[in-house]
Order: structure tokens, then C-alpha cells, then sequence
């Protein structure tokens, strides 16, 4: 695939209670004691009216607000469901939540818990919240691999799997998170990015 | 993109066999790999039967090679890809650009779990933290990798049930992209509590032996094991001693974006799977010759998978099967294990059986296989790997000529 | 009756995150899945935890589901029968 046929048309990103769209901040929370309170702020401060949010557990909960605030800015509206893919990755995969089944196991297993047991459940909560059905994949790795989140997404927009690609990394351990999300799509938009395994590095350390 | 990616080998161990070779007998023979639980320490045991692998840890550890410390999950790995890279005559593993892709879902869970039995007896200083250092998913591909001294290219993947076969979609484009000559893809699972509990508390195990697309199931049993096929390119495949087994002629991942672990009534996601990988293919519905199913059992799985197959087959149906009813759920590797037997089928005409099936189920009566066979004409043959989270997947393996 | 049905709608609440929810508007006879309060299969999986933990109720066949958490009254009248045996 010709790179410079796709761009970075977005990116979302959210450490340290601060959310960022496209590089401006666009919302710090001063008064959160935990990420499961800052979490919650912030579905009331950028989405609400998802009650489903409150069952998730944290690793859903940052990918699914991370890719509100992306989708707000960068809607993948043009794209037909099947047409937008998913390729997320993180260190911890569900380690988080799988010490809290674990926990739960000592009285009663909690099955709810045990659904997000698995890293990739994120994936199915962003496609069930958009509506999207194209491919997706979740890679374990010790840290943010901008050429594999690359190559990956380019084979997938250069192959006409997808014409978009939400991708990005997802990392939630106790109270240690981070989340970088981009959108990736084949179209030219004014001031966007070209896709590039660089330019999705640069955006991480921003 | 360009070029054929061809399967020059395989290697599968589980539950009804520590070979590919066993596997096929005891398919031949109609035994499946269900009983009490042998090896895994559980409540359960004596209630709910599992698909083990009929080995202690000594004892593969010896086969692998590896220390007897290492997870479960790295040592039944080690043994089926070394099975599928010596079946593939390539050779010195120094003289390809190799790649590794590994999917599994529980890590190294089962020494974890060791771990915390002694740790909570004598908190905090209890328990050896050297059986947690390979908990995580990646650190058991790295495992195998490092004792394979393979370099080039090593990931791992981790979508649920359907990451075996998400490793060989991967697998397929490091080989069309050039990125590797050779890669050995597929899946590792072992049992451990951990994934028998939460099952459990999801009730879709079944206390007797499971019945996939039997109107009579009630669940399905875990299995462990891995599976791996050895992907290489056209260049390479002209060079192999041997015939290829088959080419991976299309593969499809969609997602059904319904629910976070049941499938939408209608199988959306098992649709698109299918229909995306017999597009790739280039081919028709008739022209695929056996189906191996995801078939788990589950009253929700088995409903969605024939409601999709009806979408896209009726009103002929190719015959179909699900080797769950052998070897059980066996998770992050089923999808290794199973491309491996739909490789073979194509390889050597063979249509698996579908145990323990006797009423069709009311509301899609599809009728699976339920003897074994080999010397059939198979020229093309699915595979469907279905996952939480919504991840569907399909692979089609076509004969070589 | 009424004070295990206001119990059982704090602790389902509880029991499955319902946030945005209040125990008291959910209807006694409100249907609790689907069109209702839009509760999904682990849900279902999570009330039977709910029985067990609050009630000691064990429940082994998850098809007796529909029909003993159609509603807050159901799931009362099969404790209250339970209790009884």
C-alpha cells in the first residue's frame, strides 16, 4: 500500500486524568481519588446514556471512553460496519480483572466478572456500542509497538479489508493506565497525518 | 500482497492424542478425550469431565526439552509446533526467515495458581515468585520461541476462542507481505482453574460428554492442547521435500458487535466470517466439501452457527462436524488444532465424525458427519473459530493443484 | 412480600451495577430482561449468584432462569416458596 493513501484522521489520548483529542486537552479531572472515579466522570462528562458502561470493567471502561472521545471528533460515519477494523494492544491484557475474579472466587465466582477476563472484550464493547463488524485483533506486548500497530493496520486498509482502522494501545493495571487511540482511514482530510509507524509515535510521546 | 500461502505441515497434542498421528486414531476409533479430570486439582473433579492431554507435566516437560517448572501452556506448545516443524522436512530452522504467532488465553496461569496456594498459606513471604514470572500470555510465546531459536518474527494474539485461527490470518500476511518465509501459527491452552471455574459460572459446561449441535446439549467440555501448521510461501514451497498439504486459500475475521460473550441469534459476525473467507477464496458455498464446525455445544453457540450456515449454504449442506465433541474446548488453541485437522482433511480426504450426536436440533436441523472417513475427495474445506467478544473467524484450505 | 421485593430491588441494583438506576423505579411486575430493564444473559448469571449469597437459594439449571427472574414478584414468589419447603 501507497502510505500516504491513508492518515491519521484522529487520535484520543488519556493519562493522568487528563483527556486529549488531537493533541488539545479537552478535559482534566482534579477531583478523582481512583480510575474507577475518574472513569466515571468522565462517561458523565463525555457520553452518559450507557448504562451498560457502569458493568464494564476499567480496560473496557478507558477503551470504550477513549473511543467516544475519538469517534465525537473523527466519526466513522462514512464507513460501512463491516469496513472498520479494530487492532488494539496492550502490556497487562485483563491481568486487572483477572486478580478481581480471582478475589471474587473465595466467596461466590462472579460470572459478570468473568466475562472481561479476556483482553479483547474491549474490541466487542466498542463494536457493540458503533455498530461495528469488521476485523479485528489484540496483541499482548511489553510496550507500545508502533510499527506492528502500523504494519498491521496499513495490511488491513491496503488489502481493502477496511477503510478505516481504530488502533492503538489500552493499558490498565490497578490504578496504572494509559490509553492512545487512533483513527486510521483511506481518505484525505485537510491537516490530517499520513499514517505513518513515525507519526504514531510521536503522537504516543505527545 | 501477493502469492499463495501453503500449509507444509502440522502438529496438534490434546486430549485424544500426543500426536497428530494418535489424534487420528482415536477419531477412526470414535474415542473422545472426555473423563474425569486426571492431572487438574479442582473441586469439580469427578463432576465435570475435561478433555486432558494424558500427561503429566515430567513427562512433557522431557518431550519439549524444557524445565518441568515452566507452564503447561509453553510445554504443550513446544511439542506441537516442534511436531508440525519436523513434519514440514524444512530443515535448519537458520535458513529461513521464521516467525512465531502463538495465541493462547491463559498464559501461565496453571503456575499462578500454584503460586497463590502457597502464597496465601504463609502471606507475604509464601510461595516461589519465580512461577509467576511466565503468568502473562506473550512471556509463553517468548518461551517457545527463545527454546525454538526462532527470532525473526514473534507475537502473540489473544482473542479468546478465536485466536488459533487469528494466528494463522496473521501468519499468512507476514508471508504475502515478504516480512517471513516461514511461519509456524496456531494455538496453546492448558486447563487450569481458573478457566474451569469461570466457565462453570458462566453454566455452559455440560456434566456429561457435550453434544455439539444435538438438540439435546446442554453445554460443552474443556479441552487443552495446541496446534500449530507450518505457513511458507510459493518460493519455499517449491523447494519442500514433499508435496504441500494445502494452501490457506482464504480467511475472515468479523466482529457480530452483539454481545460481549453470547452470539447475536441471527450469527451476524459467523455470517461475514464465512462469507469474507469464501470470497477470498474465490469460491461458491458448493464448492466447499467439509465443514469443521466451532460446534462448542452451547445452546447459544450451536443455534447462531447453523443459523449462519443456512444463511449462507441452503439448501445444500457440505458435510460438517465439530472435533469438539473429541478433544473439547480446548480455547486458544482450538483454532490451531483445528486448522491442523482441516488441513489434513484436505491433505487426505478425511471427514471427521461429530460424537455423541443423535436428534437434530428443532429450530436449524442440520445433521453433522458422525463417522469417520478418509480417501474422500475434499478439495476445499472451512473451518469457523467463533469468540467472546464477538471475534468470528474463518479459514478455507484448499488442495494444491 | 413488599419488603422482600423492596430488598430484592436494592440488592439487584447492587448486584449488577445499575447506576443510573433507583431500587424504587423498578415496577414490581416490570418485566427485568429485554424490553424491560434490559438485563442480558450474564445478568441472569448474576441473579443466581444474588439468590445464593441473600437467600442460600443454589440454582443448577440456568433454564429455570426466565421463568424466576421474569420480574421482581416472580423472583419473590419463588424465594418465599423456597423458604416454605
Amino acid at each position: 500500500m501507497n502510505n500516504q493513501t491513508a492518515y491519521i484522521t484522529g487520535h484520543c489520548v488519556i493519562r493522568q486524568q487528563r483527556v486529549y483529542c488531537n493533541g488539545q486537552l479537552l478535559w482534566q479531572d482534579e477531583s478523582a481519588a481512583s480510575l474507577q472515579e475518574f472513569l466515571r466522570n468522565g462517561y458523565d462528562r463525555f457520553a452518559g446514556q450507557y448504562p451498560k458502561f457502569h458493568k464494564m470493567d476499567n480496560l473496557c471502561k478507558l477503551g470504550w471512553l477513549a473511543a467516544e472521545v475519538l469517534l465525537q471528533a473523527a466519526p466513522a460515519v462514512d464507513h460501512l460496519p463491516e469496513q472498520v477494523a479494530l487492532v488494539l494492544s496492550n502490556r497487562s491484557a485483563s491481568l486487572d480483572t483477572d486478580v478481581r475474579y480471582y478475589q471474587s472466587v473465595k466467596d461466590i465466582p462472579s460470572p459478570a466478572l468473568f466475562v472481561y477476563t479476556l483482553p479483547n472484550i474491549v474490541i466487542g464493547e466498542i463494536c457493540i456500542r458503533h455498530g461495528f463488524k469488521g476485523e479485528h485483533a489484540f496483541f499482548v506486548n511489553n510496550r507500545f509497538d508502533a510499527a506492528q500497530v502500523f504494519a498491521c493496520a496499513a495490511l488491513l486498509l491496503g488489502s481493502g479489508a477496511a477503510t478505516a482502522c481504530i488502533c492503538g494501545w489500552l493499558e490498565v493495571m490497578d490504578q496504572q493506565y494509559e490509553a492512545v487511540l487512533y483513527m486510521v482511514e483511506r481518505k484525505d482530510v485537510e491537516g490530517a497525518l499520513p499514517f505513518t509507524a513515525d507519526n504514531l509515535q510521536k503522537i504516543f510521546e505527545s | 500482497m501477493s502469492g499463495n500461502v501453503w500449509i507444509a505441515g502440522g502438529g496438534v497434542i490434546c486430549g485424544i492424542g500426543t500426536d497428530l498421528q494418535a489424534c487420528l486414531e482415536a477419531f477412526a476409533q470414535m474415542q473422545p478425550g472426555m473423563q474425569d479430570m486426571q492431572y487438574l486439582r479442582s473441586i469439580h473433579r469427578g463432576v465435570l469431565p475435561v478433555a486432558e492431554v494424558k500427561a503429566d507435566n515430567a513427562a512433557l516437560a522431557a518431550r519439549a526439552g524444557m524445565p518441568e517448572h515452566i507452564s503447561r501452556t509453553a510445554l504443550l506448545s513446544k511439542i506441537a509446533a516442534e511436531e508440525a516443524w519436523a513434519s514440514s522436512g524444512l530443515g535448519a530452522r537458520a535458513q529461513y526467515r521464521v516467525g512465531f504467532v502463538s495465541a493462547n488465553t491463559v498464559g501461565g496461569m496453571d503456575k499462578t495458581e500454584e503460586f497463590f496456594a502457597s502464597y496465601l498459606q504463609h502471606p507475604p513471604s509464601g510461595g516461589r515468585l519465580q512461577q509467576v514470572v511466565h503468568h502473562e500470555c506473550g512471556s509463553v510465546t517468548e518461551l517457545v520461541a527463545d527454546a525454538m531459536g526462532i527470532r525473526h518474527h514473534v507475537t502473540t494474539i489473544s482473542t479468546a476462542c478465536s485466536s488459533g485461527a487469528n494466528a494463522l490470518m496473521y501468519g499468512a500476511r507476514l508471508i504475502r507481505n515478504n516480512i517471513a518465509d516461514v511461519v509456524i501459527a496456531g494455538g496453546t491452552d492448558a486447563l487450569t482453574r481458573f478457566t474451569l471455574n469461570g466457565f462453570n459460572t458462566l453454566m455452559i459446561l455440560d456434566q456429561a460428554a457435550c453434544r455439539p449441535f444435538d438438540d439435546t446439549r446442554t453445554g460443552l467440555n474443556l479441552g487443552e492442547g495446541a496446534g500449530y501448521v507450518v505457513l511458507v510461501s510459493d518460493a519455499i514451497a517449491a523447494t519442500l521435500p514433499q508435496a504441500p498439504w494445502c494452501r490457506l486459500s482464504g480467511y475472515a475475521n468479523a466482529n457480530d458487535a452483539y454481545h460481549q460473550t453470547a452470539s447475536s441469534p441471527e450469527g451476524t459476525g459467523n455470517y461475514l466470517a464465512m462469507k469474507g473467507a469464501l470470497e477470498m477464496s474465490g469460491l461458491q458455498p458448493e464448492d466447499i466439501a467439509y465443514i469443521n464446525l466451532h460446534g462448542t455445544g452451547t445452546q447459544n453457540n450451536d443455534d447462531s452457527e447453523a443459523r449462519a450456515i443456512q444463511r449462507l449454504f441452503a439448501p445444500h449442506y457440505p458435510p460438517m462436524s465439530s472435533t469438539k465433541s473429541f478433544t473439547g474446548h480446548t480455547l486458544g488453541a482450538s483454532g490451531g488444532i483445528e486448522a491442523v485437522f482441516a488441513a489434513l482433511a484436505v491433505q487426505q480426504g478425511i471427514i471427521y465424525p461429530n460424537a455423541h450426536f443423535t436428534t437434530p436440533m428443532k429450530e436449524c436441523p442440520l445433521v453433522p458427519a458422525t463417522t469417520f472417513s478418509s480417501g474422500n475427495r475434499i478439495p476445499h474445506v472451512m473451518s469457523n473459530s467463533f469468540g467472546f467478544s464477538g471475534s468470528c473467524s474463518c479459514l478455507v484450505f484448499s488442495e494444491t493443484v | 412480600m413488599e419488603k422482600l421485593m423492596a430488598d430484592l430491588k436494592a440488592q439487584i441494583v447492587a448486584q449488577l451495577n445499575l447506576q443510573e438506576v433507583k431500587p424504587e423505579d423498578i415496577g414490581d411486575d416490570q418485566p427485568l430482561f429485554k424490553e424491560g430493564l434490559g438485563l442480558d444473559s450474564i445478568d441472569a448469571l448474576e441473579l443466581i449468584v444474588l439468590l445464593q449469597q441473600h437467600y442460600h437459594i443454589r440454582i443448577a439449571n440456568p433454564e429455570q432462569g426466565p421463568e424466576i427472574f421474569y420480574s421482581v414478584r416472580s423472583m419473590a414468589e419463588f424465594i418465599t416458596a423456597h423458604q416454605k419447603q
